[in-house]
């Protein structure tokens, strides 16, 4: 009897050990099973590290403008940091769902893109010449819309602007604090993007265990939460009012050069159907990514074909998209129920990926980790 | 069989089965607590949450704020007790009371083996467990016997059986035989594990595992009970819990379940045990066999026999309620707890609520992170009961902010092992109109698809 207590005590410990060691366990080489690492190491190679490396050329193209503009303020100048600005703005939606690694660990997206802005907050700041961009309380008053305000916002016509930056009784601290959103900015990318070429991608590509800390695990949830948070109410819901019954235009995204709203929105979107296929940061071609996980698990299951109807979805949202005003501004003012509809159609996929997706691939959402039976 | 009956009833048994199992079973329910604690569950699961979702009838149950804390250490202080054996009986009576107290605060967080505890310690306020190598024994040399009747012994092995046995009957259903499901989601997902990854990738596996799932659990009390096949079985019961323990997030169930399986055994090996704490910790087990037989005076056993024949009675009944109910079980869950229905179906759900002011026609989404925790949020999408409970928090939670004539709609998808996502609740029923009760909710769309069995 005693020794069949013994035989029962070893499989229980060695059950204990082997449990907690499941994040380190590699994959070894499945031949006939889909193989994650590939899939990991497609998003870190070929989808998140380009992105980076691209748009840490961008902000520190913006950072450049942005010394030139402050060292010399002209109207032809503001022209020119203007655009680095929409290039980075635009940039910064094929990096914003990686919130991962560094990005995390610097609350990356929270720094530069919390919307809306604090306008007034700046304008103490800016009139007290006391600030600090890098405390939590500050993230709404830097990062793009920070720019965006400053460089569009603070008055009517270019000429208005400039002189903030020239004759303006502030016209230094407005200079230092536009000069430190930028730099900011430029330097936040540049840690996160170093963090991705130094060790952290051999970490992520390595991770393939399955528990909750593995890195396919810890992806999807960060995309999903992007997808329904930052995308679906962020950019849509919350201006068109879902979640109040009135629209907030002063929500939208780059609430001071409107017009760009929805280039931001097609960008993001964009991201997040290439980020769902696989598709290489450079679009030259398609590496393992969920549709091909879907469709891998789906040859177990026999199911609906998930990753076509998720796609579709996608393709969806984009058609309806051309009916969207290119300023979302005017559009929640003027015709709010086109942007109620962009909502619902956000919300099909967020069921897909939320529910569906997650389901097959048998990953349960954040924070969740008490006991099941 | 009247004679055998009262023979039955007439017989003793050593003392020391129960023993252990008291032994084990409160200090396994301290290990318990002490890991929900340092996890941070208590925080987590009852002090951050602004609502928790109450059981029906006991919407008086609710988290206590920071004295959660103490009804904590009140229930892992008494499991101590029980384990040591101190003033048994108001030991295990707090522990069923604080237990059953801190299940019923928030539904969010059933599960069937926490309902097993409960039931399980509020059989043992009733059992002499006390009478051998405990504190009180020891203290009161009156209440110390080496000898208690049989059955004491016996309902605890019941019990476990009614529980096996019953999670056996729950898988004889289509989607768990014939489909594999929700293995077939679940267990490719364990890919990283060494040796078994490749192969819970195929087929063949998954249905190998429902299978002998839905075998193991119908035989299992069965063959601890028949002596011959109890080492077998118990070697099994290692296996079977092992194996559930690396392939699922179960917590302390598995360890709880192998210990508790020991009381199957005849009494030597319990005497082994017990002489191996004793060497340990320097108790004298001898003094405990004094050979007295307990017997209950023939009116308290008439009626702790009559009460637990009822207690056993409804447990047998209980999980067959859900025939009661029309439609599809798994889907509408109209009597799905406390029936041992464990680790039966994977299931997963969105719900966008709509305020709606009637009048107007004014109307809004909610966003359920500003109210519920991730985990609420999940349960709460794929059960109309909870559904239902946040609906009427939502109205009244929108009311003190001055809305009016609010109807509340739920735009609710769910998929059921693997089907696609379908619409779960009437997205036309203003859920206000609604009111919990243990009547069919008439709100729950239809399943479009059948699970045959039971």
């Amino acid at each position: 009897m005693i020794r069949i207590l013994r035989f029962s005590i070893l499989p229980l410990l060695a059950a204990m050990i082997s449990c907690s060691d499941a994040d380190e366990t590699e994959d070894d080489n499945n031949t006939d099973s889909f193989d994650r690492g590939e899939m990991l190491q497609n998003w870190a190679d070929n989808i998140i590290i380009p992105s980076f490396e691209n748009f840490e050329g961008i902000t520190q193209n913006l950072e450049a403008k942005t010394l030139a503009f402050t060292e010399e303020p002209t109207e032809a100048g503001l022209a020119e940091l203007r655009s680095a600005y929409v290039e980075g703005y635009l940039g910064f939606q094929t990096v914003s769902i990686f919130e991962i690694g560094e990005a995390e660990a610097v609350n990356y997206r929270a720094n530069l893109n919390t919307y809306p802005l604090d306008a007034e907050g700046v304008e103490e700041k800016i009139s007290s010449n006391e600030y600090n961009l890098e405390l939590p309380s500050s993230y709404d008053e830097q990062g793009f819309p920070a720019l965006d305000y400053l460089l569009n916002g603070l008055a009517e016509t270019n000429t208005e602007i400039v002189e903030f930056y020239t004759s303006h009784e502030n016209a230094e601290v407005y200079k230092n604090y536009l000069q430190n959103v930028s730099e900011r900015i430029n330097a936040l990318t540049s840690v996160v993007h170093s963090g991705w070429k130094n060790s952290y991608r051999d970490d992520f590509v390595a991770n393939t265990g399955s528990s909750s800390t593995g890195a396919v695990d810890r992806i999807t949830n960060d995309y999903i939460l992007y997808y329904e948070k930052f995308l679906r109410s962020g950019k849509i819901g919350i201006p068109a009012g879902a979640f109040t019954g009135n629209p907030v235009p002063g929500a939208v995204e780059a609430y001071y050069s409107p017009s760009l709203s929805k280039d931001l929105y097609l960008k993001a979107l964009e991201t997040t159907q290439n980020f769902f296929n696989g598709r290489h940061f450079d679009g030259s071609q398609n590496g393992p990514g969920y549709g091909d996980y879907l469709d891998y698990l789906n040859t177990i299951k026999n199911g609906e074909d998930l990753s076509s109807l998720i796609d579709g979805q996608f393709v969806t949202i984009n058609e309806q998209a051309a009916v969207l005003d290119n300023n979302f501004v005017s559009q929640v003012e003027n015709n709010n129920n086109d942007m109620l509809a962009a909502f619902d159609e956000l919300q099909q996929n967020v069921i897909l990926l939320k529910v569906d997706m997650m389901q097959a691939i048998s990953i349960s959402v954040d924070y969740v980790d008490s006991d099941g039976d | 069989m009247n004679q055998w009956i009262t023979s039955y009833f007439n017989r003793n048994t050593q003392s020391a089965p129960l023993a252990v199992f008291r032994v084990f079973f409160g200090f396994m329910m301290l290990a318990s607590i002490i890991r929900f604690w340092l996890n941070g569950w208590i925080e987590k699961l009852y002090i951050l949450p602004e609502f928790s979702f109450s059981y029906y009838g006991f919407e008086w149950v609710k988290p206590l704020g920071n004295f959660t804390y103490v009804l904590f250490i009140i229930c892992g202080l008494s499991a101590f007790f029980v384990g040591i054996g101190y003033k048994y009986r108001l030991a295990i009576i707090t522990f069923f009371l604080s237990f059953t107290y801190i299940e019923l605060m928030d539904k969010t967080t059933y599960l069937n083996h926490y309902y097993f505890i409960s039931i399980l310690s509020f059989l043992l306020i009733f059992l002499p467990a006390n009478a051998y190598y405990s504190l009180d024994a020891k203290k009161n040399p009156d209440i110390a016997f080496q000898k208690i009747p049989r059955w004491c012994i016996d309902s605890i092995k019941l019990l476990l059986g009614i529980v096996y046995f019953y999670a056996g009957l729950a898988k004889i259903n289509s989607d768990w035989l014939l489909k594999a499901m929700p293995l077939k989601l679940w267990l490719p997902s364990n890919y990283d594990l060494p040796f078994l990854g490749d192969l819970l990738q195929q087929e063949w596996v998954h249905y190998a595992f429902s299978w002998s799932g839905m075998f193991y659990d119908l035989l299992i009390p069965f063959l601890l009970l028949y002596h011959r096949t109890r080492v077998f079985a118990f070697v099994l019961v290692v296996i079977f819990h092992v194996l559930t323990r690396l392939l699922f997030p179960i917590g302390m169930f598995p360890y709880i379940m192998i210990v508790s399986a020991l009381i199957f055994f005849d009494s030597g090996i319990h005497h082994k045990i017990l002489e191996k704490i004793s060497r340990l910790f320097g108790i004298a087990k001898s003094y405990f066999d004094n050979d007295r037989e307990l017997s209950f005076l023939p009116k308290k056993k008439n009626i702790l026999l009559s009460f637990l024949s009822l207690f056993f009675i409804v447990q047998l009944m209980l999980p067959w309620r859900y025939l009661l109910y029309p439609g599809e079980l798994f889907w509408t869950e109209e009597g799905f707890r406390f029936s041992w229905r464990v680790m039966l179906m994977e299931k997963a759900g969105y719900a966008q609520f709509k305020v709606v002011d009637g009048k107007t026609g004014k109307r809004f989404y909610v966003d359920n992170s500003d109210f519920l925790t991730p985990f609420q949020e999940k349960q709460m999408a794929i059960q109309p009961d909870f559904i239902l409970q946040y609906a009427h928090y939502l109205a009244d939670h929108f009311r003190k902010d001055g809305h009016e004539n609010i109807e509340i709609y739920v735009e609710s998808y769910v998929a059921l092992n693997g089907r696609k996502s379908t619409s779960y609740i009437d997205s036309d029923t203003n859920l206000l109109e609604e009111k919990d009760s243990f009547k069919h909710k008439t709100f729950i769309l239809p399943f479009h698809d059948q699970i045959k069995g039971l």
